[in-house]
């Protein structure tokens, strides 16, 4: 593993900005991912964030759970909204109508807030060139309302609305690549984490922050609700996913690739392992999980090229 | 501490439903939740603060006695810190009477 500017958690921040009392299902890493970012962010942060998971666990009027200015958004514009912020902050800057200092711009939405829903703002606020960064909090379905497909379920998931049965494998489709997509747009970072690997992380979101113009930064949370796992094995299932390929470690600075984590031959396992213990694929047969390896080790390979290629 | 959550109508409320307040979520407390209590064995922590780092919740602190304990006010029982720690020193124990 490429060496990560933290190694210890008695090195990371021990201010909390997400305050506990917050309603998120026993075992949920997608606040786990939350809290981890605020961390690397610090005090000085303005968060939009999109509908989902995350916005109904945190804000049940009249509670908070964030201890730093938030807004409240539609499923379509978290990105159209913080860009604004960035805007308007910037002009009162110039103007001395506030001190200038460094406030990180953050919007934040689920998968279905990036890659469905609120896609189309995200791609503007992408292209305007905007100093923000965008986070995904990627659990890989519809989780809030109760397991619907989004373009980010995987292929052969079962959901309520992609459902496995005799005709049916679960979702159809592959997972939209929004970390491609992103990459088009020619930003200068994007990135993929997990919280199960907190310090590769939090070096990333700092990065992002760091970073002049816009940054975005998919981060897989393991729904135990949906993904149909015990809530103590959220942190192990995200580990399975980065090691077994499904999910790999990468940022991509000014269209440079880096995977900054490699499972080791020891640590490197079949998608098999991965996906067993699952219940949402557990109607897989043995040909369908060949068919995902093969497709998960063409992506990998393709990913391990273009980092060399530099 | 502002007034509890229940005693709030909705003629309180700010315009456009602003909290003013941050953080105040912490007078939900989520511990009811929960089924199963993690108990640390205070002689074979290790200090690392793995379980603090990984816990969802946040509720994770050092105690006196310089190990790490979980507030129960607020812990769900999600077992991630027993699952999580690396000298193996967290065991959950069903809140069953």
């Amino acid at each position: 593993m490429a060496k990560t500017s933290v190694s210890s958690p008695k090195n990371v921040e021990r201010a909390e900005y997400f305050a506990p009392g917050h309603r998120a299902c026993q075992g949920c890493a997608e606040v786990l991912a939350v809290r981890l970012v605020l961390k690397a962010l610090g005090k000085d942060t303005i968060v939009a964030m999109a509908t989902g998971c995350m916005e109904i666990i945190s804000s049940p009027l009249p509670l908070t759970s964030w201890r730093i200015p938030w807004i409240h958004n539609a499923f379509e514009n978290p990105a159209a909204v913080i860009s604004g912020c960035e805007a308007g902050m910037k002009a009162m800057m110039r103007k001395g109508k506030m001190p200038a200092k460094k406030i990180n711009f953050v919007g934040m939405g689920g998968d279905g807030a990036t890659a469905d829903i609120g896609f189309g703002s995200l791609s503007g606020a992408l292209e305007r060139g905007h100093d923000m960064i965008y986070v995904c909090y990627d659990n890989e379905a519809y989780m809030n309302t109760g397991i619907q497909r989004s373009s980010s379920t995987p292929y052969g998931a079962s959901t309520t609305t992609s459902p496995a049965g005799k005709k049916s494998i679960g979702q159809r489709t592959q997972k939209k690549n929004m970390v491609e997509i992103a990459v088009a747009h020619g930003i200068p970072y994007v990135a993929t984490a997990c919280p199960s690997f907190p310090f590769d992380l939090l070096d990333k979101i700092k990065k992002a922050s760091e970073t002049p113009g816009p940054a975005y930064v998919h981060i897989l949370s393991v729904c135990p609700t949906g993904w149909r796992i015990q809530p103590s094995d959220a942190i192990r299932y995200g580990r399975l996913a980065v090691n077994s390929c499904s999910f790999p470690l990468y940022e991509v600075v000014n269209g440079k690739y880096r995977v900054t984590y490699k499972p080791s031959d020891k640590k490197l396992i079949p998608v098999s392992e991965y996906l067993s213990g699952q219940g949402r694929f557990r109607h897989l047969t043995d040909k369908d999980i060949e068919q995902i390896q093969a497709a998960t080790t063409r992506q990998y390979e393709r990913l391990l090229k273009l980092s060399e290629e530099e | 501490m502002a007034k509890p959550m229940d005693q709030i109508t909705w003629q309180e409320l700010q315009v456009g439903a602003v909290v003013v307040e941050i953080g105040n979520s912490t007078q939900y407390e989520t511990g009811s939740w929960r089924s199963e209590r993690p108990v640390v064995e205070k002689e074979k922590c290790i200090k690392c603060m793995f379980c603090w780092l990984y816990c969802p919740e946040g509720c994770i602190h050092e105690a006196a006695e310089g190990h790490f304990e979980a507030d129960l006010t607020y812990c769900k029982g999600c077992g991630i810190c027993a699952a999580e720690c690396p000298a193996k020193c967290i065991t959950m124990i069903s809140e069953e009477k």
